[in-house]
């Protein structure tokens, strides 16, 4: 709880490492959503997750550690 | 030595022509710089960028290459909204996520024994080591070319040993040529060809662990398995996650060895992403279509890509 209250302050200072965890998260959910089987829905917004995922990542790593 | 190194830039500055020499002695070192680094940035703006931007325009079109003088449309988004609603790409994309979990699962666990097992250092280990690399220097063509001899179900070896080991007959089934079957077969090939670049990213972790660790822990008299579970996987976790997201990146792209095996079929079950782009651009002509296809393919390669070099970093780190 503790930590994940940390994690979520150091998200608001703008941070990069968990900014770029965001964005890794962002990225894989788009992955796993483009390729699964369940929904088509899913699939359709996969594009946009990991596109969103992506720019974060190469926004975050303009961060200062 | 310094004599004949002076002599060298001697003999270089006299052999450059005078109307040259004179313009460069006029430049700073950041100007002189920039003039070698130049045609390296051109040809990457040309051959690189230009046409990933390129891409981009089109993606917003309906551009068809076989009919270049047929007036071109901007359709803004249709493209993108198209594909991603569109049942057929959707099915490319589970044929390549079967693929891509398959061959990531089999290959650490067969690359990570393998390398565990040579890690063992026992008499001959070079010599194992340089025979299981072998398959992943082979070119796709080419292996692709002799398992399908393989998966004869005639004369291919694939058949007979399976025959041999199940007691069925060995052309009762059809490794390339089933729908059930040929999904399995392509997973086969590639575990077969790249399980030993896994094998080495684990072996360079196995090896990168210090001996003392292990010391210490048998001096506290851990069990092998606990060393095993509390020492050598978290260790070497770095370097399996790097060739998980290696491969995990180069079998989102596979296209040769999958083409040279199935061309995509028995129907569609084998046609993976990027043959099915490649029929979409190539086969049909959509290339506005197909170049947003590509778009989409290189936002989530370049999103994978960025968490490689990130793991990568730590590794380094490390």
């Amino acid at each position: 709880m503790r930590r994940g209250a940390a994690w979520l302050a150091r998200l608001a200072r703008f941070r990069r490492g968990p900014w770029e965890m965001l964005a890794s998260i962002l990225i894989g959910a788009g992955v796993l959503m483009l390729m699964q089987p369940f929904a088509l829905a899913l699939y359709t917004w996969s594009f946009v997750v990991t596109l969103a995922g992506t720019v974060l990542f190469i926004a975050a790593s303009h961060f200062p550690e | 030595m310094t004599d004949v190194i002076a002599t060298a830039a001697d003999r270089a500055a006299r052999a450059t022509p005078p109307s040259v020499a004179r313009r460069v002695r006029g430049l700073s070192d950041r100007a002189i710089a920039w003039l070698f680094v130049a045609p390296t940035i051109f040809l990457l703006l040309a051959i690189n960028i230009f046409p990933l931007i390129w891409t981009i325009r089109l993606s917003f079109t309906n551009f068809a290459a076989n009919r270049p003088n047929r007036e071109v449309d901007w359709v803004g988004l249709r493209n993108y909204e198209r594909i991603l609603t569109d049942g057929d790409i959707w099915l490319s994309m589970q044929a390549t996520a079967h693929f891509l979990f398959w061959t990531i699962a089999l290959q650490v666990l067969i690359g990570f024994a393998l390398a565990w097992l040579i890690n063992q250092k026992f008499r001959g280990d070079d010599l194992w080591t340089t025979i299981i690399v072998l398959p992943m220097m082979l070119s796709p063509a080419v292996v692709g070319n002799f398992w399908t001899f393989l998966y004869q179900p005639q004369i291919g070896l694939f058949n007979y040993a399976v025959a041999w080991v199940t007691g069925a007959d060995p052309s009762s089934f059809e490794m390339l040529g089933s729908v059930t079957l040929a999904p399995w077969a392509i997973v086969i090939v590639d575990t077969w060809m790249w399980t030993p670049f896994v094998m080495l990213i684990c072996l360079a972790g196995l090896r990168s662990i210090p001996e003392s660790i292990y010391e210490a822990a048998e001096i506290d008299r851990a069990s092998p398995w606990r060393q095993f579970w509390t020492i050598t996987v978290p260790m070497v976790a770095p370097f399996l996650m790097l060739a998980v997201l290696f491969r995990g990146i180069e079998n989102f792209k596979m296209f040769d060895l999958v083409v040279q095996l199935t061309g995509g079929g028995p129907g569609s079950v084998t046609e993976l992403a990027s043959i099915n782009l490649k029929r979409e651009a190539f086969e049909k002509w959509r290339t506005g279509y197909s170049s947003a296809y590509a778009v989409i393919l290189f936002v989530t390669i370049f999103g994978l890509a960025s968490i490689y070099v990130k793991a990568l970093n730590r590794v380094k780190a490390r």
